[in-house]
């Protein structure tokens, strides 16, 4: 059986010659200076961010910046629970308000107190030990298409409580909370609103006034909304984001005056993203540095037209955010600890309520 | 088999089976063991809950019965389809074959968006019946998932067993109706009998892409309606419920071994048709035969072409005309930022990672393919079936193990590029063994024994004889491989991605954003990717072709 043993050992040769290509990260393992440390940021995939202003960081810093996306925020969370004592990265950012309580019982993040924080209100700091840092809001809010509201002959709605009127049947799609984070946060809305033993009743009724659901943001906006460019969709009112309206203005196929759709800014439930340092980084002190960075002016101003979320220190809006978007004053918000604790069983029994 | 015969097989599979054990086996089953273990000990009492609870029933029936139904329709569908393509002779088949491709390689969100303007409530579809007086809203549907599951496996079936039917002597059947049997009857009795290992294993690979269906359910089949993989997703990446996930995995896996070995039953009677490798065996169609050329050629265009040319046309569907307008938003909106893809850089990067899947696909599945063919009885069976799981296990599960398991050195593998065209390769490798075993079982051992008693050597038998009757079955297959690794982004999603963006995930960016340019600029990407695929379906059939007929 030799030639047998000779191949296997080749195959194995080749397996581990091929695993060695494939490692060719630049880890670099050196500490403390700074300069020439290339350290891992990981992402969610809808991060983005202007080169110049990564390379801004680059310059004055002395260390570079390496992206890893990681697939939607829940994804991302997952895998680093996963990959806890072995992170794949130094830093992350793009976990949000709901996956938090998950994410620091794991004990994921180590804590650190950036001195940029005093530029941040303090209702957007949910963790006191500051193991997690905001970098930017997202608020999920009710958009309504203009158009389709006129054609039906319907004033955009003013409260939670007219998606439940006759007149409104038929004209809102919402997603899947189990599936979908804007889905989840429409659902948080209503508790918030409604109390945790009122809320049932409400999606009864909504339930009763044709209520649309969709496992994702992309079916329900593209597919079933009608405000959408090219969508095939006949429901005026969605569950969206408040910077939707200034996407469709800033990504119109030709220049617009107005927005197509407008945000129900009483509907809007409050979303963070936060930055954490990795617990296991060799490079705790260049990524405390890139959490200061991510504060700072030049990240901050920078996040509205790069990821259409809004940023949480006091810099100026694009004229397009101001124009067309809203921010709502009073948003809602659960407390992240009893999001964590019942999350689960509020889905269950969503899902029970709507969808058998 | 004799000592030197057996080290051959075993030597046949050692690099499939490493390969599949490093980037499948091992990742999924660490994975599934973290799932089900609880403080060093085996949670069993898991597995009864999980699988006692009425919503695992619920999902596990409609996982069952919208595959078999959706397996059948396909094979109905495009069996003529098939037929077409093996036997007959007409302008335009090459690029009729070439583009039943598409739809196969095309990202879900995109032929689901295609299909809700099809179906949606301005549709073609609620218009017409709605003038017939019975509006049908196929919307949120088993039945809009089981239409959309034909349109992508179309091809599946049409091109594997249409190959297989190209290499039927046709001697066979014209000796059958000379003898006064039928058409019908030929057909059945001497043509069926010869394709049946063909079509089994098509039709296998069929039934375990719909089982294990995720996009095209959680699109078109709405919120009600879920498959195992979809619920495996949701309990993996939304509640990190890993012990359910792992409990429904094992499910899965029971149930597609269970498939498979019906499937084994099916196809055991080995292909007795002779090859005929000398000449094509296509001629032109006469008669009546025209009339079912031209139907089967329709057919295939209305349910193949109408949700592609929806999204190629709104590709160029511009305010005040068509236009380019949203092929030059491609170069130039979001330049400048880290997420901005140039469309040449995609289109590169698929390019590259197709022709890397492809030929891993190609040697591992080849390898195989020659290790099953030289192995009899149950031991092949099983074999066989195992060389197919990878296409009954979940991207998500085996795309987590990945992180785990492999996160050591040597194997630290989890950002490297090497993951990607190896996730694809995976999932192409059944295909190639599925294409290149029936083909090898057909070759008459009697050419290879002629062969050496002339005194050739068996590495030039394996030449002269097997290299080249495999040509075209390698080449449809290695096709196969090259579209998978275009169109795939499910396993790869959960594969954190070093700075190589595909043209799929390019789609996706740019979906994940309102706005009318960026859904035009999603819909000139997928012109692109369905360009770009039937080109290469195109070179690849003919690089098939062409030493068809020269020896």
């Amino acid at each position: 059986m030799t030639p047998t043993r000779r191949v296997l050992a080749g195959a194995l040769a080749a397996t581990l010659l091929v695993a060695g290509c494939g490692n060719d990260d630049d880890t670099d393992t050196s500490t403390g200076t700074g300069e020439g440390v290339t350290i891992t940021l990981v992402t969610h995939d809808s991060f983005d961010i202007s080169e110049d202003v990564l390379a801004a960081f680059t310059e004055e810093s002395g260390i570079t910046v390496r992206l890893l996306p990681s697939g939607d925020a829940g994804s991302m969370v997952n895998q680093a629970i996963l990959t806890k004592g072995s992170p794949q990265g130094d830093v992350l950012f793009g976990i949000d308000s709901t996956f938090l309580s998950r994410a620091l019982d794991e004990d994921l993040f180590l804590a650190y107190e950036s001195p940029a924080l005093e530029g941040v209100d303090d209702s957007l700091v949910l963790d006191p030990e500051h193991r997690v840092t905001p970098v930017d809001t997202g608020d999920v809010c009710l958009n309504y298409d203009k158009a389709g509201l006129e054609d039906a002959g319907l004033e955009p709605p003013r409260a939670l409580t007219d998606l439940t009127e006759p007149a409104y049947a038929g004209t809102l799609v919402v997603e899947n909370p189990a599936t979908s984070s804007p889905g989840l946060a429409f659902l948080l809305a209503t508790i918030d609103e409604f109390g945790e033993d009122g809320w049932q009743d409400y999606w009864r009724d909504l339930v009763a006034n044709d209520v649309e659901v969709t496992a994702g943001w992309e079916e329900a906006y593209y597919g079933s909304f009608s405000g959408a460019a090219g969508s095939p969709g006949d429901r005026p009112l969605v569950v969206s984001y408040a910077s939707s309206p200034p996407a469709e203005v800033i990504f119109a196929e030709e220049p617009l005056d107005e927005a197509p759709t407008g945000v129900v800014v009483e509907s809007c439930y409050r979303q963070i993203e936060f930055v954490g340092i990795l617990a296991g980084t060799e490079h705790e002190e260049e990524a405390r540095q890139l959490v200061d960075f991510m504060l700072s002016p030049t990240f901050q101003e920078d996040i509205p037209l790069n990821m259409f979320v809004y940023p949480v220190t006091d810099v100026e809006l694009p004229a397009e955010f101001v124009e067309h978007g809203a921010q709502s004053d009073d948003p809602y918000l659960l407390d992240a600890d009893v999001v964590a604790e019942n999350r689960d069983a509020w889905i269950e029994e969503w899902t029970e309520i709507v969808l058998r | 088999m004799s000592h030197r015969a057996r080290a051959v097989t075993l030597a046949a599979f050692v690099v499939p089976v490493a390969f599949l054990a490093v980037f499948f086996a091992v990742p999924a089953a660490t994975l599934v063991a973290t799932g089900l273990r609880e403080g060093g000990r085996w949670d069993t009492g898991a597995v009864l809950d999980v699988l006692g609870s009425a919503s695992t029933r619920r999902v596990a029936w409609f996982t069952l019965w919208q595959a078999v139904v959706s397996t059948l329709a396909t094979v109905v569908l495009a069996l003529p389809a098939a037929w077409v393509l093996g036997r007959i002779q007409m302008r335009g088949r090459a690029l009729f074959s070439a583009a039943l491709v598409v739809p196969f390689v095309l990202p879900t969100v995109v032929v689901g968006t295609a299909f809700l303007a099809v179906l949606g409530p301005d549709g073609p579809l609620v218009r017409l019946t709605g003038a017939l007086g019975a509006e049908v809203d196929l919307r949120r549907t088993a039945t809009a998932v089981i239409v959309a599951h034909v349109f992508f496996n179309y091809a599946v079936i049409a091109r594997t067993v249409g190959a297989a039917w190209a290499a039927i002597d046709p001697d066979t059947e014209d000796a059958a109706r000379t003898l006064g049997a039928s058409r019908w009857e030929t057909f059945r009795s001497v043509t069926l009998p010869q394709l049946r290992p063909s079509l089994a294993g098509a039709a296998a690979i069929v039934f375990l892409f719909t089982f294990t269906s995720f996009g095209v359910v959680k699109i078109l089949g709405g919120p009600r309606i879920a498959t195992i993989e979809v619920e495996i997703h949701r309990r993996t990446t939304e509640l990190l419920d890993l012990r359910a996930a792992s409990v429904l995995s094992l499910l899965q896996l029971a149930a597609v071994i269970a498939a498979l070995s019906l499937y084994r039953r099916a196809g055991r009677r080995r292909g007795t048709g002779r090859l005929r490798a000398g000449r094509s065996t296509s001629r032109p169609a006469v008669g009546a035969e025209r009339f079912l050329v031209w139907g089967t050629v329709a057919s295939a265009l209305v349910l193949l072409a109408v949700p592609v040319a929806t999204l190629v046309w709104r590709s160029f569907d511009n305010a005040g005309g068509p236009g380019l307008r949203y092929y030059r938003a491609l170069g130039t909106v979001g330049r400048g930022s880290v997420a901005f893809v140039p469309p040449i850089e995609a289109v590169r990067n698929s390019l590259l990672f197709g022709a890397a899947a492809a030929t891993t696909a190609l040697v591992v599945g080849s390898l195989a393919a020659v290790g099953l063919h030289r192995l009899r009885g149950r031991t092949r069976g099983v074999a066989d079936s195992s060389l197919m799981l990878p296409l009954g296990v979940s991207a998500v599960t085996v795309g987590l193990g990945f992180l785990i398991a492999l996160d050591e050195p040597p194997l630290d593998l989890r950002t490297s590029p090497i993951l990607i065209p190896a996730a694809q390769a995976i999932i192409a490798i059944p295909f190639v063994i599925r294409t290149l075993l029936p083909a090898l079982d057909a070759i008459p051992d009697r050419m290879r024994d002629a062969a050496a008693s002339l005194g050739a050597p068996p590495r030039r038998v394996w030449l002269e004889i097997d290299l080249r009757l495999l040509r075209r079955p390698a080449l449809v297959a290695t096709g196969f491989a090259f579209a998978i690794s275009l169109g795939e982004f499910g396993a790869t999603v959960f594969i954190a991605r070093a700075d190589a963006p595909t043209v799929p995930v390019a789609i996706f960016r740019a979906l994940s954003q309102p706005g009318a340019l960026n859904v035009g600029q999603a819909m000139a990407l997928s012109t692109i990717l369905l360009t770009m695929t039937t080109l290469v379906m195109l070179v690849v059939d003919r690089m098939g072709d062409a030493r068809v007929g020269g020896f």
